[in-house]
Parts: C-alpha cells; sequence; structure tokens
C-alpha cells in the first residue's frame, strides 16, 4: 500500500467538528428510529447539540454542525436529495439564521429555552413555506399549521431544557478545552 | 464566554408566552374560519359566502332564475333551482368537502368544511 501523497491536515477546530457532528448525527439516527403519530413531528433531538455547540463554541461551530448533521444524516437515511432533504436543509438553514440573530439577544434575559423555541418556530414555519409553496401549492396545509407550531413550541421547551440542563451540569468535551 | 446559566430566564418566558398565545390564536382563528364554509359560485364567479354555522337561505340568480340555498344545523342545500332536472335539489344535503351543481343554471354551491382525508393530509 502506498501512503498517500495528499496530506490533509486536521486541525483541533475540525475534530472538534466532526465529533460534534457526529453525535448530531447519531441522535437523527435514533429518532428516526421513534414512531410518531404525524408525520413531520419530530422532537428534534439534535438541536440540542447544536445549540450547545453555539453557547460553547460560537455561530460558526454550530453552523458547520448543523449542516454537517442535516447532509451526513440524510445520506444516512437515504434522503439526500429528496423533498424531505429539501425540508430539513431550509428549516436548518432558517434556523441557524434566526439563532445569529437571537444570541445577540441580552444574555441575562434570554436563555437556551427562549433561543430553542425561536429556532424551532423558524424551523417549521420555514418548512410549512416551503411545502406550501412548492411541494403542495395551494394545498390545504395551512389548515395543519396550529399543529404543527404547537409541536414546534413543545419540543422547542423540551430542547431548551435538555440544553440548559447540560450546559449547566454536563462535562464540557474533552477537546472543548481551550486550545 | 460562558453566560451564567438557569433554567428558564425572564426573556425565554417570555418567548414562551408570545408564542402559545400565537398558537392558540392561529388555532382559534383556523377553527372559526375551517368549521364550515359554504361558497355559492354562479358562472364560477363567488356570488355568496355563508358560514354553515348559521340557519339561513341563501337566493342567487342565474341566467334561468332563482336558486335559493338552504343552510341548517350545519348542513347545507339546494332547496330551490328552476333546472328542469332537478339534480342538485334531488342531491339532497351536501357532505363536507363536497358540491352540488345546478348545470343549467350555472349555480354551484360548495360545502367547504375542512374534512382531513388521506388526500389532502
Amino acid at each position: 500500500m502506498t501512503p498517500s501523497t495528499i496530506e490533509l491536515p486536521v486541525s483541533a477546530a475540525d475534530r472538534r467538528v466532526a465529533t460534534l457532528a457526529a453525535a448530531a448525527i447519531g441522535l437523527s439516527l435514533a429518532e428516526a428510529a421513534i414512531p410518531l403519530p404525524i408525520p413531520g413531528v419530530k422532537p428534534g433531538l439534535a438541536n440540542i447539540v447544536i445549540l450547545i455547540v453555539l453557547y460553547r463554541h460560537g455561530w460558526r461551530m454550530a453552523a458547520w454542525v448543523s449542516l454537517l448533521r442535516i447532509v451526513a444524516g440524510a445520506l444516512a437515511l437515504g434522503q439526500f436529495l429528496t423533498p424531505a432533504f429539501v425540508l430539513s436543509a431550509s428549516g436548518g438553514v432558517m434556523s441557524l439564521l434566526t439563532l445569529a440573530w437571537a444570541m445577540h439577544l441580552p444574555r441575562r434575559w434570554f436563555g437556551p429555552v427562549g433561543l430553542s423555541v425561536l429556532a424551532a418556530f423558524a424551523h417549521i414555519g420555514t418548512q410549512l413555506l416551503v411545502v406550501d409553496l412548492w411541494l403542495m401549492p395551494g394545498g390545504s396545509l395551512l389548515g395543519l399549521m396550529p399543529l404543527f407550531l404547537a409541536a414546534a413550541w413543545l419540543t422547542g421547551l423540551g430542547n431548551g431544557l435538555a440544553t440548559a440542563h447540560l450546559l449547566q451540569y454536563g462535562e464540557p468535551h474533552k477537546e472543548a478545552a481551550p486550545t | 464566554m460562558r453566560p451564567r446559566l438557569k433554567g428558564l430566564l425572564p426573556g425565554d418566558v417570555l418567548v414562551l408566552a408570545l408564542g402559545l398565545a400565537a398558537v392558540a390564536a392561529l388555532w382559534r382563528h383556523q377553527a372559526d374560519s375551517l368549521d364550515g364554509r359554504v361558497i355559492v359560485r354562479v358562472d364560477g364567479q363567488i356570488a355568496a359566502q355563508a358560514s354553515l354555522r348559521l340557519n339561513r337561505s341563501l337566493s342567487v340568480t342565474g341566467p334561468l332564475g332563482e336558486s335559493l340555498v338552504e343552510i341548517r344545523d350545519g348542513r347545507v342545500r339546494v332547496a330551490a333551482d328552476p333546472s328542469p332536472r332537478q339534480l342538485c335539489v334531488k342531491q339532497g344535503w351536501i357532505p363536507p368537502g363536497g358540491a352540488a351543481v345546478c348545470l343549467p343554471n350555472r349555480v354551484a354551491v360548495e360545502n367547504a368544511a375542512a374534512g382531513y382525508d388521506s388526500l389532502n393530509y
């Protein structure tokens, strides 16, 4: 076996992104196995990881983890480039943009729960918009909007509380030590 | 930058409350708007709209004359119509999501109640 002539330098930050993205992907796969009564309503557990990354490592890192999670998670579930992937990606991007804005809210007043709920609303709102405009134009999907928003409220609250708990009591990741 | 964290901060409560209020308002609005509307069209143009909740009679005028639409107890039907074969009158009460068409008089009555089925779901 010839040794590779191409050396890809891997920085500590790369490793950290990869590790955290792997955690997010793991959660995505795990929740895909949970049977849920209504298609489209998912707990979005991977967002816990993303919120923690946002708090510990900043927005750029969170964006990396989120986008890697979306692409790799879709590949693993066989959804890459399907409508489900487009929904996932559009919701993810809009959540990230919302977080980019929401993270500048005063920290004294707004914690992980608020950010989580805002991101969840942005996520489901964008997805409903995409479905309404692109997948099922003219469909009566908006009639289901209260249901989806209520679900987003609940999952946002749950994920936010989990994030707050982990940020407060969880062990920081080994590689998360200042480098 | 590690912020001091507690489970719920005042802003979070505010976001939660606003979110809940928005969902509740939307839910009520949705329930109102989807809880049965009757749409009456003449020549494809919407001639009258009404709620299924209120008992009333609507009369619309087509090329042959007057058609009478009756809304009673959350149901709707064409009560009278000048069409020769009376198909839309004989059709009786219109099921949710259904429609009765009085073709000669160019009148269509739609029961636009939200009936979720596997198709529109």
